[in-house]
């Protein structure tokens, strides 16, 4: 019994729990002289007197909600088709098809977009050969090139909680929705999504966390106007090796992307240990 | 709607249109590496100048391929390296876990499974800074008490397969404990029965039923630990695995020799889930 105990306390004892409180006590302390340290809430401060810290901290939630909805928008009528109109061996292609490119690594798929988007890439010289631009546009760095990578390394944390959610829905409540008068819109909102409440909501906290937390995207995508919060932390950690205001930009980061995981809990009634089972 | 309703073929034909759209989105980018890693250029670009194997097994005109290029080869490796440690760890803690969450009864066990979780749902970035920052207050500690210069709590490999490790740990987890949690446990009931012993049982009877979900929780830990970005970048010391290294030359705009590793990459990653998913 203690033996079993042993390798998750000090997992979570030495790789979470402790670490955590160090990042606590870092945001929460200032240097008053060489290695001599007072509590303080400065950076907390400083990151309220400093508009382009809360700025970004603002434009990396409000585009992470923004791709959040972008993601359920695009994979809701796919896992539709997957899960309720694609049949037999179509349906489990399909569904398949769907996880492939998530083998691969970020790394790979960013390199991927970065040939078809930037200036000398695959995209703009398309363009060109069709006469819609004069000369090779630059696609990459801009905001709308950031949704994309991001909605596309998300797709897969939703459209796997969204299928698996369709399919336990009964063909025969639609049926009868239907017999009983309703229309393609109503039978959505009374019924089907109703109905996949949970597996919208399981895959737009997963999708929201990993896009919040996003570095690799942001920053290759968006290039130097990418303002990604991670990047911050990044910046003040290794660049500037300003340790205590990492730690507090990390903190705030990690309020945010908790408080909504909550919030998307709150609001559809859902426990959390159930959400990530099912994700 | 539903095939069994009535659907106009405009509707039909729209909703078709839209998932092929949606495929031809999901695999454009993977097709493009793919395809540039032949190209006879010197950077991953359009026009297309013709077929080469420079960019795999190059090593003269001013070309690197890819088995010539020693830093990538070396960060590969370093990769294979991190992702085995990465593995063996979870899987062991992972085992010792589910059978904590399973078998066991203890005060506070809802707490503790809960807490297990959480490692998924904190930033991988904020993961490595934390690991950062308390480690370095061990190696600090160390030396001022000590006078021990602990290099392994400086960034470094080590750091990085305990930094994945932390969360990669928590998949690990589910995965054992949710097979586990289907065991018949008269199973081993009999098995004491007939007078085995405990380590026999386990060895004999627990192991070899648990043995799909041990194997499949070691390639999503490889695969998950190869993959990793966010936690590596920030607790990486002076050898890149492969991600980082592929990280620090996209932005420096790379040959193609990116796109054949890239290949590498997918054929391998492929190879593995499809032979897993063969399994099941």
């Amino acid at each position: 019994m203690f033996l079993l105990l042993a390798p998750a306390i000090l997992w979570l004892g030495g790789l979470i729990v402790l670490p955590h409180v160090e990042l606590a006590v870092l945001s929460l302390r200032s240097r008053v002289a060489p290695r001599v340290y007072e509590w303080s809430l400065n950076q907390y401060a400083t990151f309220i007197d400093e508009p382009l810290y809360w700025h970004t901290f603002v434009r990396t939630a409000a585009m992470s909600i923004f791709a959040t909805l972008a993601t359920l928008l695009i994979a809701f009528p796919v896992a539709w088709y997957i899960a309720k109109i694609a049949k037999g061996r179509a349906k489990s292609t399909l569904f398949i098809l769907c996880l492939i490119p998530f083998w691969v690594s970020e790394t790979v798929r960013t390199l991927g977009w970065m040939i078809l988007l930037r200036e000398s890439g695959v995209l703009p010289r398309l363009l060109v050969d069709l006469g819609i631009t004069a000369a090779p546009v630059e696609l990459l760095y801009h905001d709308a090139t950031i949704l994309v990578g991001l909605v596309y390394t998300s797709m897969l944390f939703m459209v796997v909680p969204l299928v698996s959610a369709l399919e336990s829905l009964d063909d025969s409540l639609i049926e009868a929705a239907y017999d009983l008068g309703g229309n393609g819109w109503s039978i959505l909102r009374q019924i089907i999504i109703p109905h996949a409440a949970p597996g919208i909501v399981a895959g737009s906290i997963v999708v929201f966390m990993l896009t919040l937390g996003n570095y690799l995207t942001p920053t290759l995508l968006g290039g130097k106007n990418s303002l990604w919060f991670t990047e911050q932390i990044y910046t003040q950690f290794i660049t500037r090796f300003n340790w205590e205001q990492g730690a507090a930009f990390g903190f705030l980061l990690l309020i945010l992307s908790t408080a909504i995981v909550w919030l998307g809990l709150k609001l559809s009634g859902q426990r959390f240990g159930d959400v990530m089972r099912r994700s | 709607m539903i095939p069994s309703l009535p659907r106009s073929a405009a509707s039909r034909y729209a909703t078709a249109a839209y998932v092929a759209a949606f495929f031809v989105f999901l695999f454009v980018p993977l097709a493009v590496v793919a395809i540039f890693a032949f190209n006879d250029a010197n950077y991953p670009a359009p026009p297309w100048r013709g077929f080469t194997l420079d960019w795999f097994v190059g090593g003269s005109k001013g070309r690197t391929g890819l088995f010539a290029d020693a830093p990538l080869m070396r960060s590969i490796v370093t990769s294979v390296v991190v992702a085995t440690g990465v593995t063996v760890l979870s899987v062991l803690v992972g085992t010792a876990n589910a059978f904590l969450l399973e078998r066991a009864d203890f005060h506070g066990k809802s707490a503790l499974s809960l807490l297990m979780l959480a490692p998924l749902v904190i930033p991988g970035v904020i993961l490595g800074i934390s690991i950062l920052a308390f480690a370095s207050r061990l190696a600090q500690f160390a030396d001022d008490t000590f006078g021990l210069e602990l290099d392994f709590l400086r960034p470094g490999l080590v750091l990085v397969v305990l930094g994945q490790f932390s969360y990669i740990v928590s998949i690990a987890t589910l995965t054992i404990a949710a097979r586990l949690k289907r065991f018949d446990a008269t199973l081993e009931d009999a098995a004491f029965n007939l007078g085995a012993s405990r380590a026999a049982v386990l060895w004999t009877v627990t192991l070899p039923y648990l043995k799909p979900a041990l194997i499949g929780a070691a390639a999503i830990s490889f695969l998950m630990s190869f993959e990793n970005f966010n936690t590596t970048l920030m607790l990486v010391g002076s050898d890149p695995p492969l991600t980082i290294m592929m990280y620090g030359r996209m932005r420096e705009g790379a040959t193609p020799v990116l796109n054949a590793v890239s290949l590498l990459l997918m054929v391998a990653s492929a190879a593995i889930a499809l032979s897993l998913m063969r399994k099941r």
